[in-house]
């Protein structure tokens, strides 16, 4: 690994000084398993590295705050996949949060290091999307609110402008009923990138929202408000249809390692069938 | 000019200091620094789990992590596992159930194995594979390695119920 030099801000002002300060040439640090591989790799050449961890502002708690739930961007995966709050309101995320990586990579990586590297087969976009998620980040000129279906761009890209640091990322808490599930495809059982992930949520109303990753430059939201994902005695060909307008935005590379392009179109239909049948299944138990 | 940092932290039980470069994993301060080689070096990006300490009760990749991360942490490396020369009941069940083979993974292995049971006593097979999914043994030996975890649950269950707890 290349030689850098590293800070540890205490605060949330400091560390948005050396952002300032260091501009292009730093690179922020939070869990870290996206990050160790890029600088060892070389792909990042930072020349400081600015971690996070220990930055109060970013505090690794789940809580509800005025309807919403509040996730500080230092929470890893693990404390999301079992918090009380995420299954019960959430259960699409903590099941998005339970299959990244291994126990190890659970164990350090975060939810908002996870958005922030905006990889299109980030297992938790998905769900963020279908619950209309917003990320929080601070700037130097203050705290702005953005969508998350505003924030991701395409692989490594996001919608924050240099020197912000997403701080938390929030979801409503939803004020009716809604059944969700989380779906993934991946080439073997344990730990591996998916080939294809979809969440779907179903509200009491009859609108479903689609999220589905991997199949394209960035992961894509559809509203359905139709009425018929959320029937279950809507046929299958009527779904069908629903389902040929959701995934029009799936674009697969055709140099993917992992997937070729049919199968992976092929398994968002399998994986929205199967997502949406448990999320209905969710919703009746409600 | 590389930037040194002074860390603290506790391995195995000890306290220990380093003068880490910033830019050195905890892997490579654990082994050529503190010189515990019982961690393994092989993938280097996350996938193989031979790397595998305990930080702060959880397992993690230490070749996914700076050192200086681990600042004013508490480190458990497979050095840590014996006591006075006698292996863990985790250890012993892995020779005796024919789990090690080459035993290049076999520290990683113990090392998730050790976090697993540390926080779910009585796991169920799928819990245990689930467990270990971020460990590879190129010599395949997974069903002898479930298999330890799984004999080593049971009979620390036994005990427990012998002694009445
Ligand atoms: S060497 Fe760390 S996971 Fe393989
Ligand atoms: S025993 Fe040889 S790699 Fe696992």
């Amino acid at each position: 690994m290349h030689a850098f030099a590293y800070e540890r801000p205490a605060t949330l002002a400091e560390a948005l000084a050396l952002m300032q300060a260091h501009g292009s040439a730093a690179r922020l640090l939070a869990g870290g398993t996206d990050l160790i591989i890029r600088l060892r790799d070389g792909s990042a050449r930072p020349s400081v590295v600015i971690d996070v961890k220990r930055i109060p502002e970013l505090d690794p708690g789940i809580r509800v705050d005025a309807g919403r739930l509040v996730i500080g961007a230092r929470t890893v995966m693990t404390d999301i996949a079992a918090d009380a709050h995420v299954r019960r309101h959430f259960l699409a995320l903590a099941e998005a949060a339970s299959v990244v990586g291994s126990v190890q990579i659970r164990n350090r990586a975060t939810l908002a290091g996870n958005i922030c590297n905006a990889s299109p087969a980030a297992d938790t976009a998905p769900p963020l999307l279908v619950y209309d998620a917003t990320v929080v980040a601070a700037g130097p000129d203050g705290t702005r609110r953005i969508p998350i279906d505003a924030f991701f761009v395409r692989s490594g890209v996001t919608t924050l402008v240099p020197g912000e640091i997403v701080t938390a990322i929030e979801l409503p808490v939803p004020d009716g009923p809604l059944g969700a599930a989380h779906q993934r495809r991946t080439r073997r059982r344990g730990h591996d990138l998916a080939s294809v992930t979809l969440s779907v949520a179903i509200g009491g109303s009859g609108t479903t929202r689609l999220a589905y990753g991997s199949v394209g430059p960035r992961p894509v939201l559809h509203v359905d408000g139709s009425g018929v994902l959320a029937d279950a005695s809507a046929t299958a060909e009527a779904k069908a249809r629903v389902f040929e307008a959701a995934f029009a935005d799936a674009s697969p590379s055709p140099r993917s390692m992992r997937a070729g392009p049919d199968y992976r179109l092929a398994m968002l239909r399998v994986l929205g069938a199967r997502a949406v049948a448990t999320a209905l299944d969710r919703l009746a138990g409600e | 000019m590389t930037q040194t940092i002074p860390i603290a932290l506790t391995v195995n039980g000890r306290p220990r200091s380093a003068e880490v470069a910033a830019h050195h994993t905890l892997l490579e301060v654990l082994r050529d620094d503190l010189g515990l080689t019982g961690t393994k070096e092989c993938c280097l990006v996350g996938e193989c789990g031979a790397c595998t300490v305990i930080l702060d009760g959880r397992s993690v990749d230490s070749c996914l992590m700076l050192a200086v991360e681990a600042d004013g942490a508490d480190v458990l490396t497979v050095e840590g596992l014996a006591t006075d020369g006698r292996l863990s009941p985790l250890q012993q069940a892995f020779l005796d159930k024919g789990g090690v083979q080459c035993g290049f993974c076999i520290p990683g292995q113990v090392m998730s194995a050790h976090a697993l049971l540390a926080h779910t006593p009585h796991p169920t097979r799928a819990e245990v594979e689930e467990g270990l999914a971020g460990n590879l043994c190129r010599c395949a030996c997974y069903e002898q390695i479930f298999e330890a975890v799984l004999s080593t649950a049971e009979a620390a269950a036994a005990a427990d119920e012998e002694a009445g707890r």
